[in-house]
């Protein structure tokens, strides 16, 4: 059943679009097979870059939002200036929208002309992009630590841990597991965002496909970018979707503690 | 008689403007146990989270040996590692097996060898019966079986004084024997406790001591003979028969 509406529904868009007064002149400039061929191997090339955005930034981004997060939770008024920044790190790099930062890291930081400041597109622009998620992630990584419930934390001090053995050994091993759904989903969404890195002029997939537009005045590089990048994605929202699915197979048998 | 192990001194602790204790005094002489009665709101499992070094006392001090441990310039983690506490709501780690729960403390705080604390480990889950589930995750145990583990993780540090708090009161009925049977051999063996508790047959039983908790103070303690049979106060002998109007004594 779910077979035969799904066929009928794709037949039916299949329909209308291709007979749609304006189809012919879609087809040759948006998905010519020759053109798409001709840009893969240039588009493939400047994915690479995005790929390697991707690995270093998804890994700083971890590891930033984590230090972060353990900032926010900790207590008393010892910590009280860390606390704030961290509050604050978070509240300005959430709201502001990822574009404006990668324009104001990418130019803004080597308009200073400081000595030993990078001015390497990549570098800048994963920065950026670390900028931004980072406080997304460690918003993540707050709720799972809140999420653990304080008995836990009594248990473990009851023992002698010291806060920071409670924290590494008790709370966040279980903060982790509850987030890593979350954390999985805003993987996805960095996946596509690392194109953005297009704008400070790096040869990515995105730079590479407007190139080739410009020079060949036919769209159809724009739609292989694209379609490269839902390959890319498409592993991870199935392994996304398969955590998501243990996480709440756990909770509906286990009884919480 | 030598000086108590634990000594609770005029205890305060409020939450707000809520005052839960008022000034609580209780001691505990080496090997005996002392059992905390009274109503639900009287106190009793602040007193111990106080004394456990949990909460910090607004008035009053706690003795450990004879040390004020109360003070603020006492290392909190390292009063801690010697005392044991178990909770109600047994609070084991999920994330880690029965054997982990256990061996953790000993080899985290207290520095044993993995080997020495695995082995003390499985001879104390040889106790309470629950050797076979060394390997399993608490999730997978009822919760006679994790109180039981939760009381071996509190052992294996080789505290001073146990404290246990309400520890049958999450548990099924048919589940609390397995569990006080565990606590009466422990107690057997002169393992100093504190523990607050709902089950007056089982304080009658262990305790060499009973303190009635009422509004923040203790208002009488005693022999188990004495405060459970001829309670002095109207307020004891008020509880008491609702208690036994529950069938709880």
């Amino acid at each position: 059943m779910a077979l035969v509406s799904t066929l009928l529904f794709a037949v039916v868009a299949y329909l209308v679009v291709t007979r749609s007064p304006g189809w012919p002149r879609v087809q040759t400039t948006f998905f010519s097979p020759q053109v798409a061929l001709d840009s893969l191997p240039e588009i493939a090339r400047g994915l690479l870059l995005n790929l390697r955005v991707l690995v270093v930034g998804g890994v700083l981004v971890l590891v930033v939002g984590l230090l972060v997060a353990i900032a926010r939770t900790l207590r008393g008024p010892a910590f009280a200036p860390l606390r704030l920044l961290a509050t604050g790190y978070v509240d300005l790099f959430r709201g502001m929208p990822l574009i404006i930062v990668l324009y104001l890291v990418g130019f803004g930081f080597p308009a200073l002309g400081l000595q030993g400041v990078p001015t390497s597109p990549f570098v800048l622009g994963t920065a950026a992009i670390v900028l931004v998620y980072a406080a997304y992630v460690a918003e993540v990584f707050r709720a799972g630590i809140e999420s653990v419930h304080p008995s836990q934390r009594a248990a473990a001090r009851s023992l002698g841990l010291t806060h920071r053995q409670s924290m590494r050994i008790v709370v966040l091993p279980q903060a982790l597991r509850t987030v890593t759904p979350a954390l999985l989903n805003d993987f996805v969404a960095l996946q596509k965002d690392v194109g953005l890195i297009s704008v400070l002029g790096a040869i990515d997939a995105v730079r590479s496909a407007q190139i080739l537009v410009g020079r060949s005045f036919n769209f159809t590089p724009y739609v292989v970018a694209g379609l490269l990048f839902v390959l890319l994605a498409v592993p991870t929202a199935r392994i996304a979707d398969a955590v998501s699915a243990r996480a709440r197979r756990r909770q509906q048998s286990g009884h919480l503690l | 008689m030598s000086a108590p192990v634990l000594d609770v001194r005029g205890v305060v602790k409020a939450f707000g403007s809520n005052v839960v204790l008022r000034g609580v005094d209780v001691a505990v002489a080496e090997h005996q146990v002392v059992a905390l009665i009274g109503g639900s709101g009287s106190g009793k499992s602040t007193l111990l989270r106080c004394a456990s070094l949990l909460e910090t006392v607004d008035d009053g001090q706690v003795l450990l040996d004879g040390e004020d441990v109360t003070d603020p310039r006492v290392d909190a983690d390292a009063v801690r590692r010697r005392l044991g506490v178990v909770f109600q709501a047994y609070n084991l780690f999920p994330h880690l097996s029965v054997l982990e729960n256990v061996t953790l403390a000993p080899t985290v705080v207290h520095g044993r060898s993995r080997a020495e604390a695995r082995d003390e480990a499985t001879a104390l889950l040889e106790r309470v019966g629950l050797a076979d589930k060394a390997g399993e995750y608490p999730d997978r145990l009822s919760g006679g079986q994790q109180q039981r583990v939760a009381i071996v993780r509190a052992l294996a540090v080789r505290p001073r004084v146990l404290l246990l708090d309400e520890i049958t009161s999450a548990l099924d009925p048919e589940l609390v024997g397995e569990v006080l049977r565990v606590v009466r051999e422990v107690a057997e063996q002169g393992m100093t406790i504190l523990m607050a508790t709902h089950e007056m047959g089982f304080a009658k039983q262990v305790a060499d001591t009973i303190a009635f908790l009422d509004a923040g103070v203790v208002l009488e303690s005693g022999p188990p003979a004495q405060v459970l049979a001829d309670p002095q106060e109207a307020r004891t002998r008020q509880f008491l028969a609702r208690v036994i109007d529950a069938g709880r004594l």
